[in-house]
């Protein structure tokens, strides 16, 4: 058992449309696995596989040891204590402070007295360089200072395993490496596993451990951050070296080219 | 030649099958907000945040509107009163048409379009942003900590607010009647009080107002959970709020009349 994740074969789809197709992959204990993909290829999807959002249609997933697809409510809830996700989006709760969003899961699930409280909550804060903006509301941070008080609460109950949606998308230069480290960093301090979906392939390759390339639901390419470095596997050389024509498909997948859809055909 | 026929058949069974599904899911989520309703009394300061929110704000459009509202019964009261040559029973015709009818009901229109469509949209933006998947995420049930609140917060503001709705309602008729036109003063209240009974009108007002409070905030609370992710989602639900709340505080109201106030 030495993998915290693991998924065998699965499959998902929203309504008819076909997501995840067969995807294998397993997450090492203690390690810091990147998942890369074209944007729409299923990565959100992943997560919310492995968080017991959604189950699959086919397949497994299992995390620590237990069949998400199969938990009841209870045991699921009993295993996402122990999970912490970084949304996308933030998703911070706009009506609580910056705070009080960091403080909710020990006001929810712990009898910490207040001052202990205090003292983590700014621990969390502070890791992420925002303890002095703890009384303002969600609606008045920036972009990137939302996904860092969002990255403060995943993490404030100490998860054995962080799931991270996008955690670089809209931080300066700065705040990108500080976020890279602290992410390493946090995974090595609190023994926990982390995943993480990024866009960022020259930041994410020097913090992590693995990396798993996706393409429209499956996996394409994988190996260690090394490797990947040096790969030269098609999928793999156009991420890293960002460029628009390869095997990754830049257009939403359709059924017409371009001088169809414009009426140039028949000219 | 069939198909054309069928195709309407289709759509109508579609929708009745559809409509049936979706009450069935209502009721569904009405029951678990009511069987977790431990939880949410377990933490009262949420509720007494929601009863800030739905009750305290509404309380201005609430005595504006009863004032006014009371204001008119005393003119048209009088006027028709006048006729039969029993002015003196104007504060028992004031108070009445308040206690029994136009309190709990007009009180629950406004509270339907103040707190209603806010609680709706705000849930609906909740949803929209992902917070609630979020909170379940964390382990935290989102009917416990958000729906069970907001429900009871209503549920509990509404009495009041219909017991306020009326108590100025009435001073509004007092105002008109007494201070205005000059009806006896002795003779509205000592009118008012041998005609109003606790029971028969001030109890099932009472019952009324707390029917409505259910039905109203029931409903916001799922059209917000219920709402489709996006900006249109939200703003039809809201709308759908208002539209279906007044219309199930206006049936009910109806019903109950029927119940209560027969052969009397
Ligand atoms: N709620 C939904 N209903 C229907 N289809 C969806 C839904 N969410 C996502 N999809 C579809 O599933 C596919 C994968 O979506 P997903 O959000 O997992 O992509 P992603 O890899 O996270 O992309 P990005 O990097 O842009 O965030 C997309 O093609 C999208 O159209
Ligand atoms: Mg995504």
């Amino acid at each position: 058992m030495n993998n915290l994740v693991e998924l065998k074969n699965v499959n998902f789809a929203y309504e008819t449309r076909s997501v995840l197709k067969g995807l294998n992959m397993k997450i090492p204990k203690g390690k810091v696995v990147a998942i890369m993909g074209g944007s729409g290829c299923g990565k959100t999807t992943l997560l919310r596989l492995i968080g017991g959002q959604i189950r699959a249609t086919q397949g497994e997933v299992n995390v620590a040891g237990q069949n998400v697809g199969q938990l009841n409510r209870d045991a699921m809830y009993d295993l996402r204590r122990r999970m912490g996700m970084l949304f996308q989006f933030g998703a911070l709760f706009t009506d609580l402070s910056v705070y009080e969003n960091v403080a909710f899961q020990m006001r929810e699930h712990t009898d910490l007295p207040e001052e202990i409280i205090r003292d983590l909550v700014l621990m969390k804060l502070h890791a992420v360089g925002l303890r002095g903006a703890r009384d303002l509301m969600p609606s008045e941070l920036s972009g990137g200072m939302a996904r860092r008080v969002a990255l403060a609460r995943a993490i404030a109950l100490d998860p054995m395993l962080i799931m991270y949606d996008e955690p670089f998308a809209g931080l300066d230069p700065i705040s990108l490496g500080v976020t890279g480290n602290l992410i390493r960093r946090l995974n090595d301090a609190l023994g926990a596993t982390s995943i993480v979906v990024t866009h960022d392939v020259q930041e994410s390759l020097k913090i992590v451990d693995y990396v798993y390339f996706m393409s429209e639901g499956v996996i394409v390419a994988q190996g260690t951050a090394e490797e990947m470095k040096k790969s030269d596997i098609p999928y793999v050389h156009q991420f890293v070296w960002g460029e628009m024509d390869g095997p990754v498909p830049f257009h939403y997948e359709m059924n017409k080219t371009y001088a169809e859809d414009m009426g140039l055909d028949h000219a | 030649m069939l198909d054309h026929l069928l195709r309407p058949l289709r759509n109508i069974g579609h929708r009745v099958v559809n409509s049936i599904w979706r009450l069935g899911y209502a009721s569904r989520f009405f029951l678990m907000t009511l069987l977790k309703s431990g939880t949410s009394f377990a933490r009262f300061s949420l509720i007494m945040r929601e009863i800030y929110f739905s009750g305290v704000l509404s309380l201005i459009i609430i005595l504006v509107s009863g004032l006014f509202v009371g204001m008119v019964l005393g003119l048209q009261g009088y006027e028709t009163l006048q006729k039969y040559g029993s002015e003196e029973a104007l504060g028992t015709l004031v108070s009445l048409s308040l206690v029994r009818e136009l309190g709990p009901v007009v009180a629950a229109l406004l509270f339907a379009s103040r707190a209603g469509s806010a609680i709706t949209a705000e849930i609906g933006l909740m949803k929209a942003t992902e917070q609630i998947a979020a909170m379940e995420m964390m382990a935290v049930d989102p009917i416990a900590r958000i729906i069970g609140p907001r429900f009871w917060g209503g549920v509990l503001s509404m009495p009041l607010l219909a017991a306020m709705f009326s108590a100025i309602g009435v001073f509004g008729g007092y105002l008109v009647g007494v201070v205005l036109i000059g009806v006896d003063d002795g003779a509205f209240w000592s009118q008012m009080q041998a005609n109003v009974d606790f029971r028969n009108d001030i109890l099932n007002g009472v019952i009324k107002s707390v029917v409505f409070g259910v039905a109203v905030t029931a409903i916001a609370v799922f059209e917000g959970y219920d709402a489709p992710p996006t900006a249109e989602g939200v703003s039809g639900a809201t709308t759908r709020t208002v539209v279906m709340s007044s219309l199930a505080v206006l049936g009910l109201d109806f019903i109950l009349t029927a119940f209560m106030f027969r052969g009397m």
